[in-house]
């Protein structure tokens, strides 16, 4: 009788300590998402710092061109509308990703990469257009801030790209496991967090270099 | 698990709050594209809509989209959000500023 109360009681014990772990892991991602946050905070200051150096240098052109007339709207509304659309394919992802459909995952996740790909080139494209006209970004204080911000902020899609592929072999290879999801969360934080900065970039640097 | 219930920090969201963020997102990015395309408004209007509906389609997409709000397991992100806000007030207020008082004290 003593044992099988002793017994009863390990099982307990176990079982409290099962729940435990399991908090705690729960726990562990909970701040690791937090931590990711934090990251993306400091990202904002970084942009500020660059949307700060665009302000001061507009009226800067150096007789070159001002952001009148230098920028088509309706090829910035494109590239807008392309991020906004990857924005709620990611969306999708972590829905199907909370329904543990590894499927669904992976084919909003390369929906998202294709509408991301063409925000890029389109970008590229542009950059390049720009260059090639003469207009590169040592031609005058408003373009290399104009390089500088547009470019930095082209540069973190590019790495939420290679994010996006890195994340298909990790899900592919192991699965919706509970680090996937996690990962796929800061993922999903980070590719939101630059569609927001985007907002930013297409009303300070296109619509107001369009009116000013 | 249900759908709605914290995760990492982060709530989910649904189908609906995901469609609903985005046409809001569609709306809201129109409507200043559309006003400066048209060349129609003064540069005022233009201005006061371009920066209004900036301001709102950020905090639809924080709220749509990054889930932030103000429950409990969002308090530390909110708290961390509303700081590097402050901080980007300054350096971005505080250079347009400086230069601009700068600018006019050279001439």
């Amino acid at each position: 009788m003593h044992t099988d109360t002793h017994a009863l009681d390990s099982q307990a014990l176990d079982h409290e300590t099962l729940e435990d772990v399991e908090h705690e892991h729960h726990h562990l991602t909970e701040m690791k998402v937090f931590g990711f946050w934090i990251y993306l905070m400091t990202d904002c200051v970084l942009f500020a710092c660059l949307f700060a150096t665009f302000a001061v240098l507009v009226p800067n052109t150096a007789g070159g061109p001002a952001g009148k007339g230098l920028f088509a709207l309706d090829f910035v509304l494109t590239e807008t509308f392309l991020l906004l659309f990857s924005s709620i394919t990611y969306g999708f992802v972590i829905l199907a990703m909370h329904k543990l459909k590894i499927k669904q995952v992976a084919f909003w996740l390369i929906v998202t990469a294709l509408f991301g790909i063409g925000f890029v080139a389109m970008e590229l494209w542009e950059f390049n257009h720009l260059i090639h006209q003469g207009y590169g970004p040592e031609r005058s204080g408003f373009l290399s801030a104009f390089f500088g911000l547009v470019g930095t902020h082209g540069l973190h899609v590019s790495f939420g790209l290679v994010w996006i592929f890195v994340m298909l072999i990790h899900i592919a290879k192991t699965g919706l496991t509970e680090t996937n999801q996690m990962r796929l969360m800061c993922l999903s934080l980070f590719w939101h967090f630059l569609d927001v900065v985007w907002i930013c970039v297409f009303s300070v640097v296109y619509l107001f270099g369009a009116v000013i | 698990m249900s759908g709605q219930t914290s995760h990492g920090g982060a709530s989910h969201g649904s189908v609906k709050s995901y469609i609903i963020g985005f046409l809001l997102c569609v709306v809201l990015t129109l409507i200043p594209f559309g006003m400066v395309m048209s060349g129609e408004f003064s540069n005022l209007t233009n201005i006061l809509t371009i920066v209004a509906t900036a301001i709102v389609q950020i905090y639809v997409q924080l709220f749509f989209f990054l889930h932030l709000d103000t429950s409990s397991e969002q308090r530390w992100n909110l708290v961390a959000f509303l700081f590097s806000l402050v901080v980007i007030i300054v350096v971005v207020g505080g250079s347009i500023w400086i230069m601009r008082e700068l600018n006019y004290f050279m001439m």
